[in-house]
């Protein structure tokens, strides 16, 4: 729910405390450290575009927390290539 | 008589752990509670000063544990409360002085005699936190509402689940209306949020405290300060009695949010 001032377009600093606070309590839970989740995103697009083509741009990978636990959140859009009739 | 463990800590230093052990200790020893409570920061006794026991002393918690005194020895009854006692933590010596297994073995005596055994934890995670939370029949976990108390506490959080002593309670510390409603200090809905622990109080920014501690007399017994009135709740919820969180303490419009939460949480465990 936004607060007043998020919808007078001001950003207080409680907002990004929380925001901050989310990130790091995340890779403290994985004791995964930031710098990994970029590693981890550039494998992931590689095995999987070793099968189809992905759309490497659009692809988003995160860390999400639902209670006490977190879950990695893989978004890999796929490009749409039409499958060329065969000529046989 | 088997009375209930319950060990206060909070990761982070001077977030309020002393003052919270004091002050619950007292409101549930004001209720009639048969009430120990025991300084397990060796090295950086405190305790005692928040209480105003600090001349009474005789004996300390290393003195039981290396057998030189029998712990009924080494209890001071509080002046105040008849009900309430303090063992108060060896001044001299380091956190090594005691071992988890000892603060078991001494609180299971004490739970013959008590109806409450209070441990108050020091910061950190190293010996001294595994000993004060080895004989813990429930823990309380003390924040504060900013980013590295809030870091801290779910680091203990994690800690405390992976000994088997969870789930912990949380009390946040020190929450400011005015700040909170101006957006620059993180709601106690935020920090429930973010730690997804259950709150067992809310404590507010209150100068009376350190007036209090000046004098060596615990705010919970003070009847008309809504800071001793949080900390008189929390003694109650500890009892197992359900006392609502009360509105226009800092929340933020807390209590929608909460229950907003709440359901959310329901929604997934269906």
């Amino acid at each position: 729910m936004p607060s007043l001032s998020e919808l007078l377009g001001r950003k207080r600093s409680a907002s990004t405390a929380k925001d901050r606070l989310r990130v790091v309590l995340i890779h403290d839970r994985s004791a995964l450290p930031p710098g990994v989740m970029d590693a981890l995103r550039q494998e992931l697009i590689e095995v999987v575009a070793r099968h189809i083509d992905v759309d490497r741009h659009a692809v988003r990978v995160e860390m999400v927390q639902e209670g006490r636990s977190a879950t990695l959140q893989a978004e890999i859009p796929i490009k749409a290539t039409p499958k060329q009739p065969s000529s046989e | 008589m088997t009375g209930r463990v319950i060990t206060i800590t909070s990761g982070k230093g001077g977030v309020g752990k002393t003052t919270a052990t004091a002050n619950i200790s007292a409101a549930l020893a004001a209720m009639g509670h048969k009430v120990v409570c025991m300084d397990a920061d060796i090295g950086l006794r405190n305790l005692d000063v928040v209480l105003g026991l600090e001349n009474r002393i005789v004996y300390d918690l290393v003195d039981v544990v290396e057998g030189r005194c029998k712990v009924r020895q080494a209890m001071i009854r509080d002046k105040r409360l008849e009900e309430l006692y303090l063992i108060p933590a060896a001044q001299t010596r380091d956190k090594n002085a005691v071992a988890p297994k000892d603060m078991v073995r001494i609180c299971d005596e004490l739970r013959q005699d008590f109806d409450y055994i209070v441990i108050d934890s020091p910061a950190g995670i190293e010996r001294g936190f595994k000993n004060a939370i080895a004989p813990a029949d429930e823990v309380v976990i003390v924040t504060n509402p900013e980013v590295s108390a809030v870091r801290d506490a779910d680091r203990i959080i994690g800690l405390v689940e992976a000994e088997q002593k969870g789930p912990a309670k949380l009390v946040v510390n020190r929450i400011n209306t005015e700040m909170v409603e101006r957006g620059d200090m993180l709601a106690v809905a935020d920090v429930l949020e973010l730690l997804a622990v259950e709150l067992i109080g809310i404590v507010p920014d209150d100068t009376a405290v350190l007036v209090s501690t000046n004098k060596g007399a615990p705010i919970a017994l003070e009847p008309k300060s809504k800071t001793g009135q949080a900390f008189r709740d929390i003694a109650r919820r500890l009892t197992g009695e359900d006392v609502p969180f009360s509105a226009g303490n800092g929340n933020n419009g807390f209590l929608g949010r909460l229950s907003k939460l709440m359901k959310s949480k329901e929604g997934r465990n269906a």
